[in-house]
């Protein structure tokens, strides 16, 4: 699927009691294409507006101003609820950080995708996934049991399990080792392989081997190399 | 093959002392409500019950008697007691202007001695003319009574059947009455006959405080209803007026205090309900909004893999409706095991008439707390609901990136 953004940009307001509110762009408008079985690295330092461009294109900011397309779809034309079931059904979102539910198993976390609209989960894709990033021994610890690097791990696991046509990572290797840094990103390289939109925000410079795309993002404006 | 997840389940389950406390605070307000609800009702029940068992509007006694806490202790409080007058009076009261249905009572009071198999106010009516327990003992007894049969109250221990003895003469219970929740289910009702027969038996027996008594002679009580187009108040201050060394009382003047005292246990009941449910309301408030709180970040991710803000409120209502229904159920159960058990020690401890209500009248009482218990679980999480489903996922995932 090919996600388009035309013209986004994001404005948030800044509370400031001796100056007032003032607002300033986190992304300056920008046009932008994630391309179907590519992998698109975005890089850029901390606050250069790079996570806000990521979530704007996941249908979880709504743009200041601009649109998102998905395969020709204005993306926040729909009403809450269709679009949650698209982001559902077509991305996998690997945020920052550690985003496992405390009160499931690491398997559960996995196949929670499949959960929130009653389907039958993928069991057999759980436990490949599980294998590939060296997660299988975990399947039913909780998350308080494990690592920052396996929660990581199971993050992406999760983000992968429904083969989204769109893949979505936020510094998905942040926590984790090189040897398990180059299996994941094997891994969303394969998934662009097979076909998926992928892009990945980071400031890895590692990043780069693996990117057929890559983009430079500085004080909200976007830049492709 | 993996199973389904409930995540309110396992939100709950996984934080086990939590939910521990939050249940047993909706178990507590259930309790109070449906505990206190049942024992206000049940002295509503009991007053009036009370009303319909007097029966009549206005009670002639003994001037004597009216040192009025004497009759009362007898009437309401169930103490046992008895006095007369001559039947002249009677006679005098039934000749009054305004006087309707009339009946006499005589009374008498059992001892605690071998002559008697229990210490019991005994009652005697006159079929012919009452209007006041007749139709009460129908429900229980359809014939008239013979002489020497008897009909108890119900918290008497004897049966249909069995022989009581007062004062050395043996009765025979014909009839055990339902429960009235008041000072007439420790009673006995007989007719005249017979408790001419046990007053003359106490005489013999130098056992009554009147030594010269002749029972042929004497009414306890007389009993009246206004006839057509007179008042209560016209009828009462007549007799009081010009019949000498009677007292005529009305009956609702009698049962004021018992409803003053009522309206009281009411009122502190209803305070105490209050004051609980406040405070429950207040920490299920603060239990529910820190919960989510330290749950954002969970909420967030539900949101990136798919959640819509309705699907994150209905999580949220959907963990404080289980804690309202297994609460809800835990503390009314738990009510209807101390209530309805322990009834008569309720009754004992406030000393006021007491009756619980019907079946139907529970079950509607226990219905109304367990929605209640519901509705408040619902209602106190409803404000971190719409907090979650406003939340937005990239703010809170972001932290202090952009």
């Amino acid at each position: 699927m090919k996600l388009l953004a035309e013209q986004v940009s994001k404005e948030f307001l800044r509370e400031n009691r001796a100056k007032g509110t003032n607002s300033f762009f986190a992304v300056q408008e920008t046009d932008f294409a994630l391309e179907e079985g590519t992998l698109t690295v975005l890089m850029g330092r901390s606050g250069s507006g790079k996570s806000t461009l990521l979530n704007m294109l996941g249908g979880l900011s709504i743009p200041s101003s601009g649109r998102v397309l998905l395969d020709g779809n204005d993306l926040y034309a729909l009403p809450d609820r269709e679009r949650s079931h698209q982001r559902n059904r077509h991305f996998g979102m690997i945020p920052q950080g550690q985003t496992a539910l405390q009160s499931l198993t690491v398997l559960e976390n996995i196949l929670l995708p499949y959960s929130l609209y009653g389907e039958e989960p993928d069991a057999d894709r759980a436990e490949e996934l599980m294998q590939l990033l060296d997660i299988g021994s975990l399947r039913d610890a909780k998350p308080a049991e494990l690592s920052g690097g396996e929660l990581r791990r199971t993050a992406i696991a999760r983000a992968l399990i429904r083969r989204p046509a769109v893949i979505l990572a936020d510094e998905p290797t942040g926590d984790l080792d090189d040897e398990n840094t180059a299996a994941v990103f094997r891994l969303l390289k394969n998934a662009a392989g097979a076909g998926a939109s992928v892009l990945v925000v980071t400031h890895e410079n590692d990043a780069m081997q693996y990117a057929d795309r890559l983009y430079r993002m500085h004080a909200g404006v976007l830049t492709a190399e | 093959m993996a199973k389904k997840i409930s995540l309110p389940l396992r939100n709950l389950t996984g934080k086990p002392v939590r939910t521990a406390v939050l249940i047993s605070l909706t178990a507590l307000l259930t309790l109070t409500v449906l505990a206190g609800s049942i024992i206000v009702s049940s002295l509503r029940q009991g007053l009036h019950s009370l009303e319909a068992r007097l029966g009549a509007d206005i009670m002639v006694v003994p001037y004597e008697a009216t040192t009025k806490s004497r009759l009362e202790n007898i009437v309401l409080q169930g103490n046992t007691g008895y006095f007369y007058m001559e039947n002249a009076l009677y006679d005098k009261v039934a000749a009054r202007e305004g006087v309707g249905q009339i009946s006499a009572q005589l009374y008498l009071a059992s001892a605690s001695a071998g002559c008697c198999s229990v210490p019991v106010q005994i009652i005697g009516f006159d079929p012919e003319t009452d209007f006041t327990i007749t139709p009460w003992i129908k429900k229980s007894y359809g014939k008239p009574l013979a002489d020497l049969d008897i009909v108890v109250g119900n918290d008497l221990n004897a049966f249909v059947g069995d022989t009581l003895t007062f004062y050395g003469v043996d009765c025979r219970v014909a009839a055990k009455l339902d429960k009235t929740g008041t000072s007439f289910d420790t009673a006995v009702f007989t007719n005249q006959n017979t408790i001419k027969a046990l007053i003359r038996s106490s005489v013999d027996r130098k056992m009554n405080d009147f030594q010269k008594l002749d029972p042929d002679k004497v009414v306890s009580c007389i009993l009246i209803n206004p006839a057509d187009g007179y008042s209560v108040e016209e009828v009462v201050n007549d007799i009081n007026i010009h019949v000498k060394k009677v007292k005529a009382i009305r009956t609702k003047e009698m049962i004021s205090g018992i409803s003053e005292s009522l309206s009281g246990v009411s009122d502190i009941t209803v305070i105490l309900i209050a004051a609980v449910w406040l405070l429950g309301i207040v920490i299920l408030l603060l239990a529910f909004t820190m919960s989510v709180n330290e749950r954002k970040r969970e909420f967030a991710v539900l949101r990136v893999i798919g959640s819509s803000r309705g699907m994150l409120a209905s999580v949220v209502l959907r963990e404080a409706l289980t804690i309202g229904v297994i609460g809800g159920i835990a503390g009314a159960a738990l009510a209807l095991l101390i209530v309805l058990p322990f009834n008569s020690l309720i009754e004992t401890q406030l000393g006021l008439p007491f009756l619980l209500p019907a079946a139907g009248t529970l079950i509607a009482l226990t219905v109304a707390a367990l929605l209640i218990a519901v509705l408040v679980s619902a209602l106190a999480s409803a404000l971190s609901a719409y907090r979650i489903s406003r939340l937005d996922p990239a703010v809170i995932l972001r932290g202090d990136q952009t």
